[in-house]
């Protein structure tokens, strides 16, 4: 995200927050390490006055991070982030989250596609379902609470992609993955790019509103595990988890709780309201897999993919700061 | 973009190299044909196979106004349900599919698309869960035929002594889809079905416990014993197809007028309830027509 916002001359200054130091080169970003539930952020944003809050941080995968972590990171980290863009006299003019389709389940009952104001027909079950669905309320208060703010709620689909590791990409890149027998969910991907490329549209547009971002199309998982090359691994239809639970232990499949209504029922989202604000994604649902699957391919062959980043972190820093590097049109 | 911002661009990306976006949209290759509802052609075509002789030879359909339905756009096929295992639907779908060449989404509730196996052999061969949504996406965005049971599940598990008497049409939901579509309703009057698989009895504490809508004890189950459970008898079927009904109201509006709705359904109920009893009148046999 802040590299595509670098590439732009009119942003004067991108402000990063993690709890770890950035994965990808940044050349203008600065960088700033938080404790994961932002509790820093009021100060920072009194310091820097920014203008403009990109919300990336949510947790959609419950494998990576404890039930606490995720309440921690999800609810208290948004809470926080809110309460800082909208303490009195904030600078704060624009807030964009990024949530995840996940808000509105999978069931047996829905739609085939959901549009953004149907509501989920199954009642939320998982953790990171709930805090999701907690998180939507707090931003959706605070639009309401501030009304001169731009608020831009993101609803990614299930993304897949060259580099992102989620519970799907680590199961299609096994030898067997898990699917639960008698069903052949329809499934609905983004590719990582057009997340970012969304994330980049939203927040240079200043887009307000709630949207479903998605890709084309849906195929349905034994599709995708075809393409992908893998087998499927039916699970029984009664007792899912359970039968799940020994294979889990053994590292053999991911199986969170998300996952099992996903592979029952699948998940559509209506895209036509995004694709009015004058975004469209680059890849389709089958393209997304293509992505995925092709970078896959390259990096068995050659292990991990060579970062086509070469410089070493000091000669970056003295092209970034030096004033020995000279700009023949001045500062950018 | 400005001369100078460019050359700044430029010089730029030649000190650190940042990954710039491609253009052009990624398709992906597909392996199957199965369509964003999960209906696959070429499932379809397996089963139209394996349908044909129960079409043909068992139940020997006869259409009557076929060209009333459209060869283009979209159009809500309603008709009435019956037999515990309905018989009506395959064979609504397997004529129009075999004479027009179109293909049809026979919506159902949601409950099939729960059982395993049978949910996705069910969606593979054109079922959709009956949502409102699902129906205004087939009809006015793509165009297609979809074929409604307004009476829904309480028309296949009424017990034969009612049969032929249209149950209540739902709440008129088909009416207000087809105007927010802008589509015709094509009614369609189906007899046979009914004593395909009449139903005796049914057991309504066994459909409790297994969760089902209900469980019936039909008359196959007498005369073929375990296999009649699934074997049909050999009713003849015929099919009318009455005048498409259009709605002279603007479509895409959020909400219409319920007792317009409600006045329409009731109309084409009315309609479809005389023709099947014109239907009976003239016909001769149950076996033979």
């Amino acid at each position: 995200m802040a590299q595509a916002l670098e590439s732009d001359p009119e942003v004067d200054m991108i402000l990063g927050m993690g709890t770890r130091e950035p994965s990808v080169a940044l050349e203008r970003a600065e960088f700033v390490r938080a404790d994961q539930a932002y509790s820093i952020l009021s100060r920072i944003v009194r310091a820097t006055q920014v203008d403009t809050i990109v919300h990336t941080f949510l947790v959609v995968d419950s494998t990576r991070v404890s039930g606490r972590a995720l309440h921690e990171i999800n609810v208290i980290g948004t809470m926080n982030l809110l309460a800082a863009a909208g303490q009195s006299g904030s600078p704060v003019r624009q807030v964009v989250v990024k949530s995840s389709t996940l808000v509105y389940g999978s069931a047996s009952t829905d739609p085939a596609w959901f549009r953004e104001e149907v509501p989920r027909t199954s009642p939320a079950r998982t953790r990171v379902e709930r805090s999701l669905l907690e998180v939507e309320g707090f931003v959706r208060d605070f639009a309401e609470d501030n009304p001169a703010t731009v608020v831009s709620v993101l609803r990614f689909a299930n993304v897949l992609g060259t580099d992102i590791v989620t519970p799907i990409s680590s199961n299609l890149s096994r030898r067997f993955c898990p699917s639960v027998a008698g069903y052949d969910p329809l499934m609905q991907f983004i590719e990582e790019d057009d997340v970012v490329r969304c994330l980049e549209h939203v927040t240079r547009n200043r887009i307000p509103g709630l949207y479903n971002v998605a890709g084309t199309g849906k195929l349905p998982w034994s599709e995708v595990a075809a393409i992908c090359g893998t087998r499927l691994l039916p699970l029984s239809p009664v007792a899912t988890r359970t039968a799940a639970a020994p294979l889990v232990q053994l590292g053999l499949i991911e199986f969170p709780p998300e996952l099992e209504s996903l592979l029952r029922y699948g998940r559509g989202v209506d895209t036509g309201r995004i694709t009015k604000a004058g975004f469209s994604c680059r890849y389709t649902t089958a393209g997304a897999v293509e992505s995925f699957i092709r970078a896959l391919r390259l990096r068995r062959s050659v292990g991990k993919e060579p970062p086509s980043y070469t410089y070493s972190q000091d000669i970056e820093q003295f092209f970034r700061h030096s004033p020995a590097v000279v700009h023949s049109s001045g500062e950018g | 973009m400005t001369a100078e911002k460019e050359t700044i661009e430029r010089e730029r990306a030649a000190l650190v190299p940042l990954p710039r976006f491609e253009n052009g949209t990624v398709e992906g290759h597909r392996l199957s044909d199965v369509d964003e509802w999960g209906r696959s052609e070429h499932t379809r075509a397996i089963a139209r196979r394996i349908y044909a002789p129960l079409y043909n030879n068992w139940f020997r359909v006869e259409w009557e106004g076929l060209e009333k339905i459209p060869k283009t756009g979209g159009a809500l096929l309603v008709s009435n349900h019956a037999a515990a295992i309905p018989s009506d639907a395959p064979v609504i779908m397997h004529g129009i599919e075999v004479e027009l060449g179109r293909p049809v989404y026979g919506m159902a509730d949601f409950f099939f698309r729960g059982v395993p196996w049978f949910g996705t052999m069910w969606a593979r061969v054109g079922g959709v869960p009956a949502h409102p949504d699902n129906a205004l996406r087939l009809l006015r965005d793509q165009g297609q035929l979809a074929l409604v049971f307004p009476e829904g599940t309480k028309g296949p598990s009424k017990t034969y002594t009612d049969r032929y008497r249209l149950r209540r049409f739902g709440r008129g939901g088909f009416v207000e889809i087809a105007m927010r579509a802008g589509v015709p309703v094509v009614p369609i009057a189906v007899v046979g079905a009914e004593e395909s698989m009449p139903i005796l009895f049914r057991l309504p504490s066994v459909a409790r416990m297994l969760g089902v809508p209900y469980v019936p004890v039909t008359a196959n189950m007498l005369a073929f014993g375990p296999l009649g459970v699934l074997l049909y008898f050999p009713s003849k079927f015929k099919i009318r197809v009455l005048d498409p009904v259009k709605f002279d109201v603007p479509s895409g509006q959020e909400r219409y007028s319920k007792s317009r709705i409600m006045d329409e359904a009731e109309k084409i109920r009315t309609n479809m309830q005389e023709t099947l009893y014109e239907m009976l009148r003239e016909r001769r046999s149950i076996w033979l027509g």
